[in-house]
Parts: C-alpha cells; sequence; structure tokens
C-alpha cells in the first residue's frame, strides 16, 4: 500500500516536472538549423518578438527546407506548429496540396521581393539569388555568364551540390533550365567538365572552396558579404551571369492548427517587419524581404546586382521538379 | 539475448514505423525503383569490396607487425592515434584526406610531376578508395591486433625452441588466429563501406558514384517515399547477407587452447630483415593514416580555441555529446558481453562439433546487421511511431542513445570476443567445478580476464558515438546539440575556421578517451 502510494506521488512529481507550466500564449514555430543555430537570426528573433507579445516562442529546428515539409507530412493533423518558417517557393506548391495549410489573412503591401509577391498562404521573409563564387586569388577573369562557364575548358573547376539532396542543386538545376531550356541536358554535358565534384550539401561545397581546393562553388549573390563583414576580406566575389540569376525566396505559412492561435498572424506581421527584417540580412546573409530599420550594411551595395531575376513559379517546379532532377542524373551519371 | 530482441525491436519497429506510413500516408508512389538502381548497386558492391580488401589485407602485416616487437617505441600510442579517425564526421576527414591529395594539397606538386600537368585531385573511385582505407584500415588493424593477443605465450615459447623462423611462426601460429578474425573484421569493414554517404558522394566527383545509401535518403527526404526507403533499405540488406555469409565460409575453424598462460615474456626474435620489413609496414601505414589527421589538427589550431573554449554552447555541446557518448557505451558494453557470452555458451554446449545453430549465428554476425540500417530509416520509421504515442522531443535522447549504442556494438562485439573465447575456454570447467557462476564469476574470473578488452571496447564505443551524426539530425530537437552537430552548424554558417576548430576538440576528446582506457588498462 504504502509502496503504491510512493510509486504515484513519483509519477506525479515526475509529469509535474515533464509538462510545462502552460504559459497562457505560445507559439511553436518549426524552422531549419541553422535559422535556430547561435549564429543564425533565431536567437535574436526569439527575443524581439517575445518582447513586443509577452509571449513565449519557441522554435523546433529540423535539418533544412525539405525536412520541414516532410516532418509536416508525417505529423499531418497533429503537428504542433502554429508556424511553418523556412520554406522556399520551389516547396510552397507541394506545401498548399497538402492540405496542412491555411490562409495567412495579413496584409503584405510592406513586402518587396523581385517580381512582386501575391500569395494568400505564404509569406517571404528573405530572398537570395544563387551565383557562382570565385577566388580572386586564382581566377583573374571570372566567366560572365552560364554559357561562358559551361563552355570553359581551362583548369577552373566548380564544386556543385547534388539536387537530390541538397537546395542550391535543385537551384542550379533550375538556373540551367531557365536559361538553356529544352537544351538543358547538352549544357550540362558541357559544364561536366568544369566540375570538380558534386557534393551532398552546400557546407561541404563551400568548404572545399574556402581550403583553396576549388577555384568556385555555387552559392549566393550574398556569400562574398560574409568575407566582407566578418572576416575583412574581399578575396572571394560572386561572378555576375549576363543571362540573370535564379532566385529563392524563403517563406513562412501557418498551419491549420496554428490559424486558430491568435500569435500566428501577429508574428507574420512582426517577420515582414523591422524587428526582425533588421536580423536578417547579417545573420542568415540574405537579402530581407519587407523594410528595416537600419540601412543595410554598405557591403551589400557591392554586392553583384541580377541583371534580370530568373524564377519558375511553384507550379512549374512542383510538376517538372522530378523529370529535370532526372535529366541531369542522367547526363552527369554518365 | 535481450540484446538481439532489442536490436530487432529497434529496426523491426522503425520498418514498422515506415511501412504504416506507406500504407496510410500521401506519399506518392516511387520513380527510384528504376533502371539506375542496377548501376547504384553495381558500384555500391563494386566501391565496397575493393575498399574492404584494401584495408584488410594490409591491415593484416601491419597487425602482425606491430604485435611482433615487444619493444616498439610508440605502439601504443600509435593503437590509440587509430582509433580517432571512426570519431571523425566525413567532411572533416574527407578535407583531411583532401588537404594531401587533393588538388591544392601538399601532394599536389609532386603527383602533379608524375601525371604531367597539374594534378587533377582523387576525385572518383581512387578519392572514395583513399578515404574509407584512412577509416578502416586503423580499425583493422586494431582489431586484428586484439586477436593477435589472444595467441598463449606458451606458443611463441614453443616456437623459440623449436627453433620456429618468421614464416613458420606466421603459418602455424598467427595466421590461424588472424584467418578465424577474417571473415568479422573484413566484413565489419565491409559494412561500413556499403553505407558510406557523405565520402562517397563528395570524393566521388559525381552522382555516377551514388551508393545505395543515398539513394534511400533521397527517397526518405526529398521524395518522402517511405515504401521506397523500406525496398531500398531490405535490398542493401540482403546483399549485404550475401557478402557476409560469403565471407563466413572463408572463416573455417579453429580451436582455442585452453592452456594457461604462464609466461609473460615474448620469446620472438624477429631477424634484421623481417624487422626492416615490419618497421617500414608500420611507417608506411602510420604516414597514410596520420597525415591526414595531422592536416585537421594544423587547420583546427588555426581556430581561436581559446574563444571557442569559453564559448557556452561548446561547452554544453562537449558536455552533450561526452553523456550521451557514455550511456551508449555502456549499453553497448553490456549488451555486447550478453551477446559474447551467450554466443560462447551456445557453442560450448554443443560442443564445438557440427555447424553452429541460428541463435549461434545470430549472436555472432547478426548483431552487426544494425550497421546496414541507416541511421535516417530507423529515425525516421521511430519517429512515425513515436507520434502516434506521445512526446517526441521526450524520446529523442533516448533514441540518440540506443541507436548510437546499437551501431557500436559489432565493433565492442570484435574487439572482446577473442579475449573472451580464450577466457571462457580456459576458464569455463573450472569455474563450473568450484561452483562458481553468476556475479560473483563476473568479480572473479571474467573481469581480471576482460578487463582490458572491455575497457578498450568501453573507450572505442564512446569515440564512435561522439562523432556521431545520424540519428541527432534527424530528432533534431534544440535542446540536444552535440559537438558534431554544432561543427556543421557552424560550417553551414560560413565559419569553416570554428568548424575546423571544434573538428580538433573532437579528434582531441576520442584521442583522451582511448588513453584514459589504456592507462586504466595497464594498471592492471
Amino acid at each position: 500500500m504504502r509502496i503504491k502510494k510512493l510509486v504515484c506521488s513519483a509519477v506525479l512529481t515526475l509529469t509535474g516536472f515533464a509538462i510545462p507550466v502552460q504559459a497562457a500564449e505560445k507559439l511553436t514555430i518549426y524552422t531549419y538549423e541553422s535559422f535556430t543555430a547561435d549564429w543564425g537570426p533565431g536567437p535574436q528573433v526569439e527575443k524581439a518578438f517575445e518582447a513586443e507579445c509577452g509571449c513565449d516562442l519557441e522554435f523546433v529546428s529540423v535539418a533544412d527546407g525539405v525536412a520541414l515539409l516532410n516532418r509536416l507530412k508525417i505529423e499531418g493533423g497533429s503537428t504542433k506548429a502554429d508556424i511553418v518558417l523556412g520554406l522556399d517557393t520551389n516547396l510552397t506548391a507541394e506545401a498548399k496540396a497538402s492540405g496542412l495549410f491555411a490562409p495567412h489573412g495579413i496584409d503584405t503591401g510592406n513586402v518587396s521581393v523581385p517580381g512582386g509577391w501575391s500569395d494568400d498562404t505564404f509569406v517571404p521573409f528573405d530572398f537570395g539569388h544563387f551565383a557562382v563564387i570565385y577566388d580572386t586569388e586564382k581566377i583573374t577573369t571570372p566567366p560572365a555568364s552560364l554559357k561562358e562557364l559551361t563552355a570553359q575548358s581551362g583548369e577552373a573547376k566548380i564544386a556543385i551540390q547534388d539536387p537530390r539532396t541538397s537546395t542550391p542543386g535543385l537551384g542550379l538545376v533550375l538556373w540551367m533550365r531557365s536559361v538553356f531550356g529544352d537544351d538543358a541536358p547538352t549544357a550540362w554535358a558541357d559544364l561536366k567538365d568544369t566540375i570538380l565534384t558534386v557534393t551532398p550539401g552546400w557546407s561541404e561545397a563551400y568548404g572545399l572552396f574556402t581550403s583553396g581546393e576549388v577555384e568556385m562553388v555555387l552559392s549566393y549573390t550574398t556569400s562574398p558579404a560574409y568575407h566582407m563583414i566578418a572576416e575583412s576580406s574581399e578575396r572571394y566575389q560572386a561572378a555576375a551571369f549576363d543571362e540573370g540569376h535564379y532566385m529563392q525566396i524563403e517563406v513562412a505559412g501557418v498551419t491549420s492548427q496554428g490559424a486558430e492561435n491568435p500569435l500566428s498572424a501577429r508574428f507574420l506581421a512582426f517577420m515582414i517587419g523591422p524587428g526582425f527584417q533588421d536580423v536578417i540580412p547579417e545573420t542568415n546573409w540574405m537579402f530581407p524581404a519587407g523594410k528595416t530599420e537600419e540601412p543595410l550594411n554598405p557591403v551589400f551595395d557591392t554586392l553583384v546586382k541580377p541583371s534580370k531575376t530568373l524564377l519558375f513559379s511553384p507550379e512549374e517546379v512542383a510538376r517538372n521538379r522530378k523529370d529535370w532532377v532526372e535529366e541531369w542524373l542522367e547526363v552527369m551519371g554518365r | 539475448m535481450a540484446a538481439i530482441l532489442l536490436l530487432a525491436l529497434l529496426c523491426g519497429g522503425a520498418f514498422s514505423g515506415l511501412v504504416y506510413e506507406a500504407a496510410t500516408g500521401s506519399s506518392r508512389s516511387s520513380a527510384i525503383l528504376n533502371s539506375h538502381i542496377f548501376g547504384v548497386v553495381r558500384f555500391t558492391l563494386f566501391q565496397a569490396i575493393l575498399s574492404t580488401l584494401l584495408s584488410v589485407a594490409p591491415a593484416l602485416l601491419v597487425a602482425r607487425a606491430l604485435s611482433r616487437h615487444d619493444r616498439f617505441f610508440g605502439r601504443e600510442l600509435l593503437l590509440r592515434l587509430f582509433a580517432v579517425p571512426q570519431a571523425l564526421p566525413a567532411i572533416v576527414a574527407a578535407l583531411g584526406v583532401l588537404a594531401l591529395y587533393g588538388r591544392s594539397g601538399l601532394l599536389a606538386e609532386p603527383l602533379g610531376q608524375m601525371v604531367e600537368g597539374r594534378w587533377p585531385g582523387i576525385y572518383g573511385l581512387s578519392g572514395i578508395l583513399v578515404a574509407h582505407v584512412f577509416f578502416n584500415l586503423p580499425l583493422a588493424v586494431r582489431l586484428f591486433y586484439e586477436a593477435l593477443q589472444t595467441i598463449p605465450q606458451d606458443h611463441w615459447r614453443i616456437a623459440g625452441q623449436l627453433g620456429m623462423g618468421g614464416y613458420a611462426q606466421w603459418r602455424l601460429i598467427e595466421w590461424p588466429v588472424l584467418k578465424r578474425a577474417v571473415p568479422n573484421i573484413a566484413g565489419l569493414v565491409f559494412m561500413l563501406c556499403v553505407t558510406s554517404f557523405a565520402i562517397v558522394l563528395t570524393l566521388g566527383g559525381g552522382p555516377a558514384a551514388t551508393t545505395l545509401e543515398v539513394a534511400i535518403y533521397q527517397a526518405l527526404r526529398f521524395d518522402f517515399d517511405p515504401f521506397a526507403a523500406v525496398v531500398l533499405t531490405s535490398l542493401q540488406l540482403a546483399l549485404t547477407l550475401a557478402i557476409l555469409a560469403g565471407l563466413a565460409l572463408l572463416g573455417g575453424r579453429y580451436a582455442e587452447f585452453a592452456s594457461l598462460s604462464i609466461v609473460s615474456r615474448r620469446y620472438v626474435q624477429p631477424k634484421a630483415f623481417e624487422a626492416f620489413v615490419n618497421i617500414l609496414l608500420v611507417v608506411l601505414a602510420a604516414i597514410f593514416v596520420l597525415a591526414p589527421m595531422v592536416a585537421v589538427v594544423i587547420s583546427g589550431l588555426q581556430a581561436e580555441l581559446g574563444r571557442l573554449a569559453g564559448e557556452s554552447s561548446v561547452q554544453r555541446a562537449t558536455l552533450t555529446s561526452l553523456v550521451l557518448a557514455f550511456l551508449s557505451a555502456c549499453l553497448a558494453v553490456s549488451l555486447s558481453f550478453g551477446l559474447v557470452s551467450t554466443r560462447k555458451r551456445l557453442e560450448m554446449l554443443r560442443r564445438n562439433v557440427g555447424p553452429a545453430t541460428l541463435t549461434e549465428r545470430l549472436c555472432d554476425g547478426g548483431a552487426s546487421m544494425i550497421l546496414v540500417v541507416p541511421p535516417i530509416v530507423i529515425g525516421a520509421g521511430w519517429f512515425v511511431l513515436a507520434r502516434h504515442v506521445g512526446d517526441v522531443f521526450a524520446i529523442a535522447p533516448v533514441m540518440i542513445v540506443t541507436v548510437n549504442a546499437a551501431m557500436a556494438m559489432p565493433f565492442v562485439v570484435r574487439t572482446i570476443r577473442p579475449s573472451f573465447d580464450v577466457a571462457a575456454e580456459r576458464h569455463d570447467r573450472l569455474a563450473a567445478s568450484l561452483g562458481i557462476s553468476g556475479w560473483n564469476r563476473f568479480r572473479l574470473v571474467d573481469w581480471p580476464a576482460m578487463r582490458a578488452p572491455l575497457l578498450s571496447g568501453f573507450a572505442f564505443a564512446m569515440a564512435l558515438s561522439l562523432g556521431d551524426l545520424g540519428v541527432i539530425a534527424l530528432f533534431g530537437s534544440d535542446s540536444l546539440q552535440t559537438l558534431p552537430y554544432l561543427l556543421l552548424s557552424r560550417m553551414s554558417s560560413y565559419r569553416t575556421a570554428d568548424a575546423a576548430g571544434l573538428a580538433l576538440i573532437l579528434a582531441a576528446l576520442s584521442f583522451a578517451l582511448m588513453l584514459l582506457a589504456g592507462r586504466a588498462r595497464s594498471k592492471q
């Protein structure tokens, strides 16, 4: 009898500890890892929003945007997420089709991304253009276009990412497609000689690049800003391509469950305001999609400005992604 | 037996979770199971078999060379350093290897002169092989060395008395022991190479070098196709089983000698020529393995180590890693001990005649099969199940400890089994006739004999878990940041110098573990 009591009280104490004190207001956001890393925007965003709303903001992070959508699909209707932050426009069509998202219902008039924005489900928070970054100590005249890059036969090589496992990798496939259209396979065949290796993710390719192993890497136009601001080094620069650069827009959306939490809409409104946008450039190393309070670090003005922004609609990507990746595999796997 | 059940539960649970999801979920049907898969399977097996050959064959000679010289300067140190590569995340090791053999590596110039032109690097099959041998040669050396240590000293005494030469000793004393260990160790290396992922992609030079593991990863990650993932994993399991069965046939039979060790001095006096060859072998292997590690250390020293060590996130991650690794190692060692002793008891029950029974085989190689089930499959499967029963985040630490322990078990089993089998042969009858059993037997009989291999198995399991990333990345809850996790997260936010510093810390930690185990070992 006494043992029973003891066990009961032990269980009660344990569960008491396990269930956090029910905060009156709590918002749960699923995002990707580098967002919540100690160098990422997460910590500052959390502080700023909690100060504004007097609530508890909790980030849950998974590997990347793709993992984010998968996680949500597995969890389905029982997800804890109010908001999912960090999908890109290559994933939004699939995300919408899952039926797990609700209309955001906020005014996105202040949002400015190249090409404008109108979507009732997703709200953008930053954007960037893919670019070939080169090492100025090894390359004096970088290629001026994708065509030139594919035609190259010199010693300079590039590290790219695998479109099957990485977002920038998929970005390059889409970039090549939007420039070369149906001739993309031929272009890939030409590019193949210049490709040193294809890495599983962005980090590996960029690591090869900064360790001096390869002269060029596929990354973002904003990458040089990091080296200029954090390392005061102008060694790594982006090559401007005259066909234009393919864009990645990162967005957030409210889940069907989250639509019932009043904090969700409040966060999305906060997200496109200065409290959030000020943090983005120098933590996520992307361009803000809304107004910032302070002007951006002047370094950002020196970056390559794409002559033209290339972007497939989410529907086009959803329809063709598999075929285009397959096409890439066909040429590259030979 | 409990150990086998746990492993079966671990895989079975994951599989059922995925099958359930495939049956009920809205996922599309697979496009992965197409004609590509044949090429993928071929490449997977091809690179794994080559990598295994190139790791195991030299390892036999190096382990023997090391064991034949009683006063080999720095032997213990070298063996401990040989445990470090296993604790390094793949990308760190890849960068270390490239620092030597890469296009702008240390050796690029002399190699470039050989090919008359700029050295193109080692991308492609050669890169994959070099990296795999870097990982697995030292592992195999350690395991073979451990096996050679089970040779009773009396054999050496008799060999000395009979005036056996080096070749006769190899043929009559060393090779029988090594031959028995080959299927097990080669099997382990093979499994590690079959499931290689980041190395294959990064150094492979392009998607022509794709392993099944990549396809499984793609199926779960990009296409979210649990059905394809289960099919591909089963394919990987079946292929590995076939190879392991083939290897087992090579092993042959060998009965342990039940004599007690009565002499402690070695009677091996290699001749000058043999000594020269041995030294050459060891020096070559040491250079091959240590040079990339030196590269890792050098790039790590360029980081601001002081600042890094002072950061609270680094300290927290170090502590988290150590605690999780400690728990995994405890679990791995106790389960492995159970497996090894069950297997031996079964073998003795049938008095060493006839073929091994199924349970016996399960205890032997079955446990290793866990290595061929990708962590992403285990993680995703259990994630699906856990979602139905409760809080996913609450089970994350349990999952990490269990999966890491399961992944370390094949290594631990191989470390302790040779000594255990010999000890059991020597002591079982005596213990039985004296009526010593249970805890007393463990304390009085097994522990003194098994202390050294158990400690070394424990340290090794801990080092392995320290470097593990697979499961953590999946359950990724921010409260559980480990060192390798932090390393990759620094790397993905441009902080490559920090990442290099963390890699150095990681390597230093695992080396320290091996040193500690070594000290405890020599005190006995």
